[in-house]
């Protein structure tokens, strides 16, 4: 895993002092809140509903277990014990005191970790596979390209004041799974012709308001050349991406009005006068990166353990476990562990302090110490090996941390919603506890099988509801929480953005909706089919009839 | 007639607090001054809003409240939620005193 | 007001112009804003005097491609600080087209924002503060950080490049 260098490390701790001269000249009146508010986003502070709300970022995802640990005892010292895990691979605090966020991002500098630009107009947080590294269907490991593209975009000085913020996703596998399609930028790795790994870029993709699904600027981009090519592309937003309303300043508001070969044209023009400049990367230097990530000690093992088999056999709970939350592994006897944070009933997302120490301990113990948060809002340990899962599984369960359903119809995505965000128009976390205890029964949800809910509290779309299979969007109508349901929305490398069923629910009435539309699919799916797949068959009707009736 | 509170964040530690009667701030709703009508409701604003406050609170607004039980409820559910403090941890916020 | 160039506080010695106002028919310095120099080039380029254009968001900076030597002085119009159009002109006008006079940054000129204006290539800053705060605050803001990832025209090292050096030097050292 990548380890900062004396140079990384003072950059963290010039700007972590930054910070707190800043906090300093606010608290004692020398600038404005209307002042401070741009460079307190800048570092990750938002005031929500009750107090501040501090966003640390988990660059690419990636978290060594000193990280994860430092995160546990941050969320006891500074805040009330436990973090929520989000959508763009950050984990948020919620209750932090502002004269004592300074201390807290030094305690985050400690372990290499940080605040910057996890808000603002500027280049967000790089996110990617949660499986880099460790997937067996992956092309390349991505990270060595998300850290530099962390680098190349951390205080980018032409790129601070965008029209709007600005996320990359990057995925080195076929499958999607990091919703590279609904980002500003999401690179694709795959191979050419000639045989040479490098990056589809895709560009305007995004949701919120007006969703899109990117489109794709140019097929081939090489390593070398990725920086300068991204380059290219957000100084064409930035010179000419709208500033005069909020609402269309992001790129995929660009892309849409000057259309896909326009704005190839002026990247590519752009890109040519700077291709050859100093932000090529040489091969010694990306040779050095994948150094940096390069493979833990793993073991030469074969791929069938025979304990691991007669735990499986013995234990139905256990299997449940592993056919759910366990995934392939390229490295022969390896496995890949899916922490899920979404207990039946629970808040998904949210992990207190204990649980996070728990999850750095058992990374140490067997994942080489490193661990993953998704953009699923769940934590992986990303290379178990398969001799070892009964025994990861057994301490996983002692905390609560074992539940089954990865993928399943309570495996939902929930932004905080009106419960803890200024922004939302109705809450978004008692609706997936509902639909959570709902469908609480582990073989239904395993005969269900994949079904992605994901559930926003407000337009703004944090939750990912354009892209959930069923997707359910919180509104306000005349005081009264009502939801929306959206279905045929698909985040992978088919995105979809889903389509309004129709009318709204109120809040006693959806969950039963949502129930309607599972019963629906499971009368009507052919063998094999996924409730997504069903959709696609038979179309929008048979579940609008399910929902409205006559109506 | 509309019955309206200045609320706002604490600047130091962000939490929600009410324009009280003395002109002070307090993490009690039923403290606070009420303003009756749209005229008083802006007078209040205004004293919320001079930049003196700026070193005290952040974002103040006007929120309607309704009498009941000899306490102040908001009429918004979102401005209840920011008496009480999340629906989804009981044990969190003002409600857990 | 102040305007800091080089370490120190300097005079203003331009005049800027709108749309309309007349040319002074002495030996003013005067700076136009972009459009303006495009319709009355001619005139302007004729005139006794300094020349400056000021570039406003939403100008082509390329458009001055083939006047940078007649002209001593750009200044560059952020109306708010959020928008940033500003620093990509200021890297064209340097990088690219090689702009060696001064580049000045005008408008909503904060100290927060002064070291990555300077990255981007302007040289002077117009702040509102009296001449004391203003120097302060540009010193101060350009010593915060010193660690630089990008490479721009500004002549610092980045962090790639020092790192380079340092494998290299311990490569030959070994
Ligand atoms: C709690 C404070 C939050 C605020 C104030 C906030 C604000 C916003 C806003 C204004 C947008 C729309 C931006 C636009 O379309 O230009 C947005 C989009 C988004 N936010 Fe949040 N958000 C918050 C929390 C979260 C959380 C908790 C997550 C993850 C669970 C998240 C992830 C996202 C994502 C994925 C999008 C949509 C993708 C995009 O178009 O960028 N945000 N957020
Ligand atoms: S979707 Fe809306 S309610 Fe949910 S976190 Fe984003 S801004 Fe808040």
């Amino acid at each position: 895993m990548y380890r900062y260098d004396d140079f990384d490390r003072q950059l963290v701790l010039e700007r972590t002092e930054q910070f707190r001269e800043q906090v300093k000249r606010r608290l004692s009146g020398d600038i404005t809140e209307d002042q401070f508010r741009p460079l307190r986003l800048m570092n990750g502070v938002y005031l929500q509903l009750h107090a501040y709300m501090l966003r640390v970022a988990v660059p690419y995802g990636t978290l060594r277990a000193d990280q994860l640990r430092q995160l546990g005892y941050i969320a006891r010292r500074y805040d009330k014990g436990y973090g929520h895990f989000t959508t763009r691979q950050n984990i948020q605090y919620n209750w932090p005191k502002l004269a004592e966020i300074p201390d807290a991002l030094l305690d985050l500098a400690k372990v290499e970790m940080h605040a910057i630009q996890t808000s603002g107009n500027c280049i967000r947080n790089t996110t990617t596979d949660q499986y880099a590294g460790a997937a067996a269907d992956e092309i390349e490991d991505p990270r060595p390209y998300c850290e530099l593209i962390r680098q190349w975009s951390t205080f980018h000085p032409e790129f601070t004041y965008l029209p709007r913020k600005f996320k990359i996703a990057v995925t080195g596998s076929p499958n999607d799974r990091a919703a590279v399609k609904v980002h500003d930028i999401g690179l694709r790795m795959h191979q050419n012709d000639a045989g040479e790994v490098g990056f589809e870029v895709i560009v305007g993709g995004g949701l919120g308001r007006t969703p899109f699904v990117g489109k794709t600027v140019r097929d081939f981009i090489g390593k070398n050349d990725l920086f300068s090519y991204l380059e290219a592309i957000l100084r064409v937003y930035n010179r000419f991406g709208r500033r005069d309303n909020k609402y269309k300043a992001r790129i995929k508001i660009l892309v849409h009005e000057i259309g896909v070969e326009e704005m190839q044209r002026l990247v590519e023009e752009e890109w040519a006068q700077i291709k050859d400049g100093s932000l090529r990367v040489d091969d010694a230097e990306i040779v050095h990166y994948i150094e940096q990530f390069a493979p833990p000690a793993f073991e030469t093992l074969s791929d069938d353990d025979a304990e691991f088999e007669r735990r499986k056999a013995e234990n139905r709970e256990f299997s449940n476990w592993v056919r759910s939350n366990v995934i392939a592994h390229k490295q022969p006897g390896y496995a890949i562990a899916n922490v899920s944070l979404k207990p039946i009933g629970g808040i998904p997302g949210d992990a207190t302090d204990t649980q996070m120490e728990l999850v750095a301990d058992l990374s140490e113990q067997y994942s080489f110490g490193d661990v993953r948060v998704t953009h699923e809002q769940n934590l992986v340990l990303p290379h178990v090996k398969k001799a070892d899962l009964f025994s990861l599984w057994a301490e996983l369960k002692n905390a609560n941390l074992a539940t089954a359903n990865l993928g399943y119809v309570t495996d939902i995505i929930s932004c905080p919603g009106l419960d803890y965000c200024a922004l939302a128009t109705a809450r978004s976390i008692p609706l997936s506890q509902r639909i959570s205890e709902r469908f609480s029964d582990l073989d239904r949800q395993h005969d269900i099988g994949e079904l992605k809910i994901k559930i926003s509290g407000c337009i703004n779309a944090c939750g990912h509801h354009h892209v959930g299979h069923i997707g359910i969007l919180g509104l306000d109508k005349r005081g009264k929480e009502f939801y929306q349901i959206t279905l045929g929305g698909d985040a992978s490398e088919n995105a979809e953005i889903g389509k309004i069923a129709g009318a709204g629910f109120s809040e006693a009435e959806v969950v039963d909706a949502i129930e309607s539309l599972v019963t629906k699919y499971l009368g009507i799916r052919e063998t094999g089919e996924r409730f997504i797949d069903t959709y696609r068959r038979v179309g929008m009707d048979p579940f609008k009839e399910v929902l409205y009736g006559d109506r | 007639m509309s019955l309206q509170v200045v609320t706002a964040n604490r600047l130091d530690d962000g939490l929600v607090v009410f324009l009280t009667a003395d002109g002070g701030w307090s993490e009690n709703i039923d403290q606070s001054r009420i303003a009756d009508g749209k005229e008083a409701g802006d007078a209040l604003l205004a004293e919320a809003s001079v930049p003196e406050l700026d070193t005290v609170i952040v974002g103040p607004y006007l929120i309607e409240v309704e009498q009941q039980d000899g306490g102040l409820i908001p009429t918004k559910y979102r401005e209840v939620l920011r008496t009480k403090g999340p629906s989804v941890r009981q044990d969190l916020g003002y409600q857990a005193e | 007001m102040a305007i800091v160039k080089n370490d120190s506080v300097i005079d203003q010695e331009w005049v800027t112009l709108d749309a309309e106002a007349d040319l002074p028919s002495g030996e003013e310095n005067i700076i136009v804003p972009l459009a303006r120099f495009k319709e009355e080039r001619e005139t302007l380029i004729g005139r006794n005097g300094g020349l400056g254009v000021q570039l406003n968001p939403g100008d082509v900076p390329e458009d001055l491609a083939n006047d940078l030597d007649r002209l001593s002085i750009i200044t560059v119009n952020f109306p708010a600080y959020t928008d940033g159009r500003g620093y990509s002109y200021a890297r064209i006008l340097r990088e690219r087209l090689g702009f060696k006079g001064e580049l000045r940054a005008i408008g909503d000129v904060l100290r927060d924002q002064i070291l990555y204006m300077h990255r981007c290539g302007f040289d002077a800053y117009e702040l509102k503060n009296d001449d004391d705060v203003s120097l302060t605050k540009v010193r101060a803001a350009l010593k915060e950080m010193t660690v630089y990832y990008q490479p721009t025209g500004d002549g610092r090292a980045t962090a790639a490049s020092l790192r380079e050096r340092r494998r290299a030097a311990l490569k030959s050292a070994s």
